[in-house]
């Protein structure tokens, strides 16, 4: 059989929520990687823990998408979908490219099953319109019984390896090598040898099958890595690289690492990953509610942390006070909000930018905060280390807006070499200042110094109450509120940010897509489409909004045509336009819980390329 | 990691031994109403400072919102006059994140107990060691005369006109409900009985909660007058110490027993009781139902007791996160950034040949 080469191929590994999809997913992920693809995940979770097996709520998917040279997202649609039962096969369908190659195990697909997944006859195929050609039918669980028959396991055990035949099947099909995959189940089930055994074994049978019957597909693929950038990497999602930036920003700042957080989907794995790290001093403090996480991580800041409460949406409705109560006492405090589906309890598990208005402004008075958004899973390091950076060198809470999509999804990070990454000096008061500091003192920045408990002779009371600019000391009076209010909004409009970079046809485009976060993958590919079919686009995306980049007036107004593309109803085109004079931008809004598609996009925005203003 | 400065170099102890005086711990001029119980218990916090002996700069006093939350302000310590009700949980972070503070938690009614009372709870259950200081005077003062979740049912005040149709909390009932292991009570005009309880929750290791009976002169006057003067808490309050006699009165003629499930005033030498008879107060008693018992006991028929009710020793939050800390850090390879990158499947892309 002919191997193809491809430049890029999308694979979805979909099944109930307890078939170990996420698993399988990663490791191919893993498996991908280290041969020198790049990669970028996805996982689609049902919301309910664990709906009814065999139901149509209780998919759930991994979407893997790799690529020779860069790709910026998990792929629109996949090439290759492996339903691991009807419901799968119901529900999943709907995310292949036409053509795709699909893997199913022909066991799940009986009359029990098939009712449970609404088919109306046993021709599930031709009941969805799909030709047998394209589909591998595989007794998969059978299969699977067969190969361990004589390994000792329970019936239950034996079934939970499915989706490691799943895995050999796809590793076959793509041409991998399979002892990456095996290095990884070893080093997974390092405590239970016969486990991992029993996973190798079931992946190289997955793996033979492919080989021996020459699947009917139309042939195996091969994605050849083109562009190598030299170094060391690791496979990462988003909240663990959130998590792994704190960590990194405490070590270079000499401070220890708080965390107040109360579990709160999607960004309780930042708590989960950083409650691991006790060895490196890392200090977690699950607390009785929202407001204590917050709460108890501006005692911490004021006790001299490098202090972080993280959260969702919900969750930042609840810590507002206390996020204010930083503002005014100038300590400071990393607020990490990992959003989703709103409002309320919303769509807790997809994901949206539904947030920024809400962290921008949802404060009583004036309460300026600096808010930066991470573009990518690995970007959430770089973001996550200069969110705790800006708070501890200004003495303001910040907050770090990322996503579902972005915590969830993976990366290839390449090591990050601490001693690469800038210095971080929280403004301790100066010893020289001893006897005359009071509390709102502040240095050339406009930041108020940081006299940490335990220091004698910096003893001092700060408060939620206005204090007066010289002495410290409680004050109502209305000039003082007035310096007070406007010092603490030029604390902030001074922070440096990096500039606004424009990608593509920088001098001619005559479209610019802008966008903040999460999305940049997605712009990033619409962008690069749109190119290829002739038209002249560029990007800016944002991933500082406030203070926004100082070029931000002189990008936005350059290019005939711009277009603010986000996942809400135009939070950031109001904020630019809130910003920037005479800024009257087309809007691309859509909130479905869902990332962008690419073609989607492409289709959108092809129209404003044709209208008479762009093509002027 | 670096730990967060404690001490400064700088400091003013010579062997340890550097005395302070309630002056070290003074600052400002407190702004409540004449007559106020604050004034007293601040008075009682300073002295009791000074007795203690932990330097200005290694306390921390926190505050939420309301009269008493003010009182920071007048310390000359480390500390924050916050949110309302959130001070416990702002205490929880400045403790955990440096065990060497000696932090005082400072609260009214309303701020401890109504918008609090999700973090006087689990700071208890959590068992941090928070001094945690309830200045109870049954009103929202500060607001100007609401009834609060002490103010007993059918209290008139400014929201409740008619009377409050709602029973109080009481905060012993709470504490203990939340598996406190310090529950102490003393009234704000009794400084020595402040000042005996302030320096036994800084002893006790753990969550300390000490109620402080005080007067609100303008909303809520005479709410405590069984007890806010010498004469009347001879007469209708107790003083608990831990293996003494449960004896009250005025000549400490009476005295308290057990009886059936509950407990029961005697006179001393009437009905054939004699001191023998006369229960012998356990605050470090494990189980608290006669601790409970004590701490429920209110007028005519009761003396209100004051004094350490209960003091039992249990672990503490922010030493087993320390201990963990210390005992992880044994057993895990990596103790630094670089370290911990290592610890994940890391994969090598070569540079094209």
């Amino acid at each position: 059989m002919e191997i193809k080469e491809l430049n890029d191929v999308v694979v979805r590994f979909s099944g109930d929520s307890g078939d170990g999809m996420q698993l399988a997913g990663n490791i191919f992920s893993t498996v991908s990687a280290t041969v020198g693809n790049s990669i970028s995940t996805f996982p689609d979770y049902p919301a309910d823990i664990r709906a009814p097996q065999g139901s149509l709520t209780g998919v759930s998917g991994f979407q893997v998408h790799i690529g020779a040279e860069q790709v910026f997202t998990p792929g629109d649609k996949c090439d290759v979908l492996v339903a691991m039962n009807a419901a799968a096969l119901k529900t999943q369908y709907r995310f292949t490219k036409p053509g795709a190659a699909i893997i199913i195990d022909t066991d799940s697909f009986q009359a029990a099953d098939l009712k449970k997944a609404a088919f109306e006859t046993d021709d599930y195929l031709g009941e969805m319109g799909i030709d047998p050609d394209r589909v591998i039918q595989c007794p998969l669980t059978t299969m699977v019984k067969d190969c361990l028959a004589d390994s000792g396991m329970d019936p239950k055990s034996v079934l939970k390896c499915r989706n490691m035949f799943a895995l050999g099947l796809v590793c076959w099909l793509f041409d991998r090598d399979l002892d990456v995959a095996f290095n990884f189940i070893r080093e997974k089930f390092g405590k239970k040898p016969s486990v991992a055994e029993a996973n190798i074994k079931v992946i190289q049978a997955g793996y033979d099958y492919g080989h021996n019957t020459h699947s009917s597909v139309a042939g195996r693929y091969r994605v050849e890595t083109k562009h190598k950038v030299p170094g060391r990497y690791m496979d990462i999602t988003g909240n663990k690289a959130t998590a792994y930036g704190l960590i990194a920003a405490a070590e270079k700042a000499g401070l220890q690492l708080y965390l107040g957080s109360y579990p709160i989907t999607p960004a309780t794995d930042v708590l989960h990953e950083l409650s691991k790290h006790k060895s490196l001093g890392v200090k977690t403090v699950q607390c009785e509610d929202e407001i204590s996480g917050c709460a108890s991580a501006v005692g911490a800041s004021f006790a001299g942390a490098l202090a972080v409460t993280s959260t969702s949406g919900p969750g930042i409705c609840l810590k507002s006070e206390a996020m204010n109560l930083a503002v005014i006492m100038e300590l400071p405090l990393v607020v990490l909000d990992v959003q989703r589906g709103g409002p309320a309890t919303g769509l807790p598990t997809k994901s949206e930018q539904t947030d920024l208005l809400q962290v921008l402004f949802g404060r009583n008075g004036e309460s300026p905060m600096p808010v930066m958004a991470a573009t990518s899973p690995t970007d959430c390091f770089d973001a996550a280390y200069m969110a705790s950076k800006m708070a501890l060198e200004h003495m303001t809470p910040v907050v770090l807006l990322t996503d579902a999509f972005v915590a969830n999804g993976s990366g290839a990070l390449r090591l990050p070499i601490l001693e690469d990454y800038p210095e971080i000096k929280p403004p301790y008061v100066p010893e020289e200042l001893r006897g005359q500091w009071t509390p709102y003192m502040r240095n050339a920045d406009g930041v108020r110094y940081w006299a940490v408990p335990g220091r004698e002779g910096f003893e001092h009371i700060l408060g939620g109450l206005e204090k007066d600019s010289k002495t410290g000391a409680i004050s109502t009076d209305p000039e003082n509120h007035h310096l007070m209010t406007v010092l603490r909004q030029q604390k902030i409009d001074n922070i440096q940010v990096p500039d606004l970079v424009v990608e593509g046809d920088v001098d001619d485009a005559d479209l610019l897509i802008v966008g903040f976060g999460g999305t940049y993958g997605h712009l990033h590919a619409a962008m690069e489409e749109l190119r290829a079919q002739g038209h002249k686009v560029a990007q800016a995306h944002f991933k500082y909004i406030n203070p926004l980049p100082k070029n931000t007036a002189d990008v936005l107004l350059r290019y005939k045509k711009v277009v603010v593309a986000e996942q809400n109803m135009g939070q950031l085109a109001a904020w630019l336009r809130m910003k920037v004079d005479g800024f009257v931008p087309a809007q691309y809004n859509e909130v479905k819980g869902q990332p962008f598609t690419v073609s989607d996009l492409v289709d959108n925005m092809t129209p404003l390329l044709a209208s008479p203003e762009g093509k002027e | 990691m670096n730990e967060t400065v404690t001490t400064s170099p700088l400091g003013g102890t010579v062997g340890g031994l550097r005395q302070f005086s309630p002056s070290d711990y003074k600052k400002g001029q407190p702004r409540w109403c004449p007559g106020c119980g604050d004034h007293f218990f601040l008075a009682s916090l300073h002295k009791a400072l000074a007795e203690i002996g932990v330097e200005p700069w290694n306390n921390a006093v926190i505050s939420g919102i309301g009269c008493s939350s003010r009182l920071p302000h007048y310390m000359a310590t480390y500390g924050m006059n916050t949110i309302h009700g959130r001070a416990a949980a702002i205490a929880t972070g400045v403790k955990v994140t440096n065990p060497k503070l000696t932090v005082w938690q400072v609260s009214g009614d309303g701020d401890g107990l109504a918008i609090g009372g999700n973090h006087f709870i689990h700071a208890n259950r959590r068992n941090i060691n928070l001094n945690m200081i309830l200045l109870n005077n049954r009103i929202y003062g500060l607001t100007k005369g609401q009834y609060s979740p002490t103010s007993p049912r059918g209290f008139v005040s400014k929201s409740s006109p008619y009377g409050t149709v709602e029973d109080p909390f009481r905060p012993a009932e709470l504490c203990f409900g939340a598996r406190g292991h310090f529950f102490a009570r003393a009234v704000a005009t009794d400084a020595p009985g402040t000042i005996e309880i302030l320096r036994a929750a800084y002893e006790h290791k753990g969550a300390a909660v000490c109620e402080i009976l005080q007067n609100c002169v303008i909303f809520n006057n005479g709410t405590h007058d069984d007890v806010y003067s010498a004469p009347n808490r001879k007469k209708n309050a107790i003083y608990l110490r831990h293996g003494e006699k449960m004896v009250f009165g005025e000549n400490d003629e009476y005295g308290l027993v057990q009886e059936g499930f509950g407990l029961k005033v005697v006179k001393i030498g009437e009905n054939g009781v004699t001191l023998d008879d006369i229960l012998v107060h356990d605050a470090h008693c494990e189980d608290n139902t006669l601790q409970l018992k004590l701490a429920m006991m209110e007028g005519p028929d009761f003396p209100v007791a004051l004094g350490v009710i209960r003091d039992v020793p249990a672990p503490t939050y922010d030493e087993a996160v320390e201990a963990q800390i210390q005992e992880v850090s044994a057993q895990k390879k990596y103790h630094n950034f670089a370290e911990l990158l290592e610890t994940n499947d890391i994969w090598e892309v070569r540079a094209e040949s």
